[in-house]
């Protein structure tokens, strides 16, 4: 049997290697930021920054917890965060969703609209949070869950509305069709038909509608103050003249953590984009 | 089952003139066939009449009644797409019955119809399964099952073979065929296949650039042809045009094409055409024969003819010769011919031949 040249058989042996060490890499520089914020969150307070190290704490304790929950109104201003990035959440992937197929299946304002919509995130959010800031002040609803919802949707729905409308317009519109010929209404065949097709689209705005909403901190801070206050705008507390809260700190940002894998092992199932294969000619 | 009668039909897309004031009068139970090349304005057709399109003028009467303002549910006529437009996301049953759901028929009704539909295809083993998981035939068929199981007025078919490969097509076409047989519904049907065209209709109504070229039964428009556009569209491989002179001395008719003579046989010679005339003369590959016997039947006429290129189909073979100058397809024997450049004897049918004014196009 002719023997096969080294470097061949070398370079055959090293690939897998290659592509674990790649791999273990990343996985290290993803996961060990987020085990050192768990392992900080338990740890007692002087072991923040030992030297060398504590990786592992000897007396792991749950009083950053209680004292991020509680005493700095964590729980509060998770509460609110649910309430605020679910609501701003669903609203905008429901008018998202409307207007997307108006614009995608009614081309609704011609060319210009679909971009005008878009061009609303052109602006930089600073220049338009103290006039939002003092509207709200007038209509009284600074400081309410539902200032914050309204200003949250506002701020998704273009990316919603931009990422649904791409989503339509590569969707076959025979279905539709098909649907309107079978004897369905336009509204009934947009329901039945369209929305279930355009749902791994649906999904992924929501995702990304979510994710903004939850991480947002500017207009948080200007437009709450002592009641509607949410998750981000609580770890300002843990920052003081004196020295930083790393404790609670961690035990929050570990909190803040819940709701997005959730969001994301829920929402996996339907990002994978593939439900209109089959549909037509395959 | 209904008749359907458009007067005058319009469709605009901006500047663009898709529909060309059509009339058209399709009797009840008709299989009628719209062919034309890409872009004739077809399939625009076919959808305003299903509704999809609203149309820019011009009335639409299904069954004695004007739709032009109803609403594609209220046409009552059942549409399948060149797509299939399978719900990808519902079984099979529930495609074929998910039209009958929107009529809020009882589900057991529901459900007996679906069951015979899918019978009547052949399909009962796939009601469980998803649109996803068939073949391109399936598809095909469950498309035609959620048509038929609506049991409309009328049936519109937009392009629905032009996926499926030539045997499978082949098929499906025959398939078509006895289904309206069966169900005896007015059937509208697009194509651009001419050979679909010819074998499913009852009439072919031949459009090109969003006006009607020419209208009948199948073989009036393939023996008859009103423009060399209807004559070459029509037919595979194509009818051949050589241009020509009419010549006419008395009762006695002649052409010539170039140096070479051709009278025309008396049933022919009474067309409508001057002295002198310029015309195409449009010969069919079958029309072309090899010269058999001392000399060619009435009517008839030999010629001699250099061989260009010989494709053989195993039973014929087409020859693409040089007749006067120009260049004609004849459809022979397959053993008739056997080496590009031989020189052959050529009997031309003059009674079949189709004579075309070269300025107008149209049949003399």
């Amino acid at each position: 049997m002719p023997s096969r040249p080294k470097s061949f058989s070398r370079r055959w042996r090293l690939a897998p290697i290659l592509r674990f060490a790649y791999l273990a890499f990343f996985l290290l520089f993803v996961l060990v930021p987020i085990y050192w914020m768990f392992n900080t969150s338990i740890k007692p307070s002087d072991d923040y920054l030992a030297i060398p190290p504590v990786w592992f704490p000897d007396a792991p304790t749950l009083v950053h917890y209680e004292a991020a929950l509680f005493a700095y109104r964590g729980l509060e201003g998770l509460i609110n965060s649910l309430i605020i990035s679910l609501s701003a959440t669903v609203l905008s992937a429901l008018l998202g969703t409307l207007m997307a197929y108006s614009l995608a299946r009614y081309n609704t304002g011609g060319q210009h609209l679909s971009f005008w919509v878009l061009s609303q995130r052109f602006l930089p959010p600073v220049g338009i949070v103290l006039p939002l800031f003092l509207i709200y002040r007038n209509l009284g609803i600074h400081d309410t869950r539902f200032g914050l919802i309204l200003a949250y949707t506002m701020f998704t729905l273009p990316v919603s509305v931009w990422m649904m409308f791409a989503y339509f317009r590569q969707m076959p519109k025979s279905m539709e069709e098909a649907a309107l010929v079978d004897g369905w209404t336009r509204w009934q065949a947009f329901w039945r038909v369209a929305v279930p097709l355009a749902a791994p689209g649906i999904v992924a705005a929501a995702v990304f509608a979510f994710i903004a909403c939850w991480t947002e901190f500017f207009f948080a801070l200007v437009l709450t103050s002592r009641n509607a206050f949410t998750l981000p705008t609580v770890f300002r507390a843990f920052i003081g003249f004196q020295g930083a809260q790393y404790g609670e700190a961690a035990a929050l940002a570990i909190v803040s953590l819940g709701p997005s894998i959730v969001l994301g092992v829920l929402a996996q199932k339907h990002l994978v984009r593939g439900l209109t294969l089959g549909a037509v000619r395959g | 089952m209904a008749e359907v009668k458009i007067t005058g039909l319009h469709k605009r897309y901006g500047a663009f003139h898709a529909v060309k004031g059509i009339d058209l009068h399709i009797p009840d139970g008709e299989f009628t066939v719209l062919v034309g090349p890409s872009g004739c304005g077809k399939s625009t057709l076919l959808r305003t009449i299903a509704g999809l399109e609203e149309a820019s003028g011009g009335t639409i009467e299904i069954g004695g009644q004007v739709v032009n303002d109803h609403r594609p549910r209220d046409r009552d006529v059942a549409m399948v797409f060149q797509d299939y437009a399978l719900y990808p996301h519902m079984t099979v049953a529930n495609n074929i019955g998910f039209g009958l759901k929107a009529r809020k028929m009882p589900r057991a009704e529901v459900e007996k119809r679906v069951t015979e539909a899918a019978r009547m295809l052949g399909i009962t083993q796939l009601l469980d399964r998803l649109p996803r998981q068939l073949s391109g035939g399936q598809r095909q068929r469950v498309a035609i099952g959620r048509a038929i199981v609506r049991n409309p007025r009328v049936f519109l078919f937009d392009e629905p073979l032009s996926n499926l490969d030539a045997q499978l097509r082949d098929e499906m076409r025959g398939e078509i065929k006895r289904l309206h047989q069966e169900i005896a519904t007015t059937i509208i049907y697009v194509t651009h296949d001419q050979i679909e065209a010819m074998t499913l209709a009852d009439r072919i109504v031949l459009m090109r650039d969003g006006v009607i070229e020419q209208q009948g039964a199948p073989l009036d428009l393939f023996e008859r042809p009103a423009t060399t556009f209807v004559a070459g569209f029509l037919g595979s491989p194509k009818m051949s045009f050589l241009p020509g002179k009419f010549l006419r001395d008395g009762s006695a008719a002649a052409i010539s094409l170039g140096d070479v003579l051709m009278p025309l046989p008396p049933a022919r010679a009474s067309i409508a055409a001057a002295d002198g005339q310029l015309i195409l003369l449009g010969l069919r590959p079958e029309h072309l024969s090899r010269a058999e016997g001392p000399a060619p039947v009435p009517g008839h006429i030999r010629q001699e003819a250099v061989v260009d290129l010989i494709q053989p189909t195993g039973s014929r073979s087409y020859a693409t010769l040089r007749l006067a100058g120009a260049p004609a397809m004849a459809e022979l024997q397959a053993h008739d011919v056997s080496r590009p450049g031989e020189r052959l004897a050529i009997d031309i049918n003059m009674n079949r031949a189709s004579i075309f004014d070269a300025q107008t196009q149209r049949a003399l």
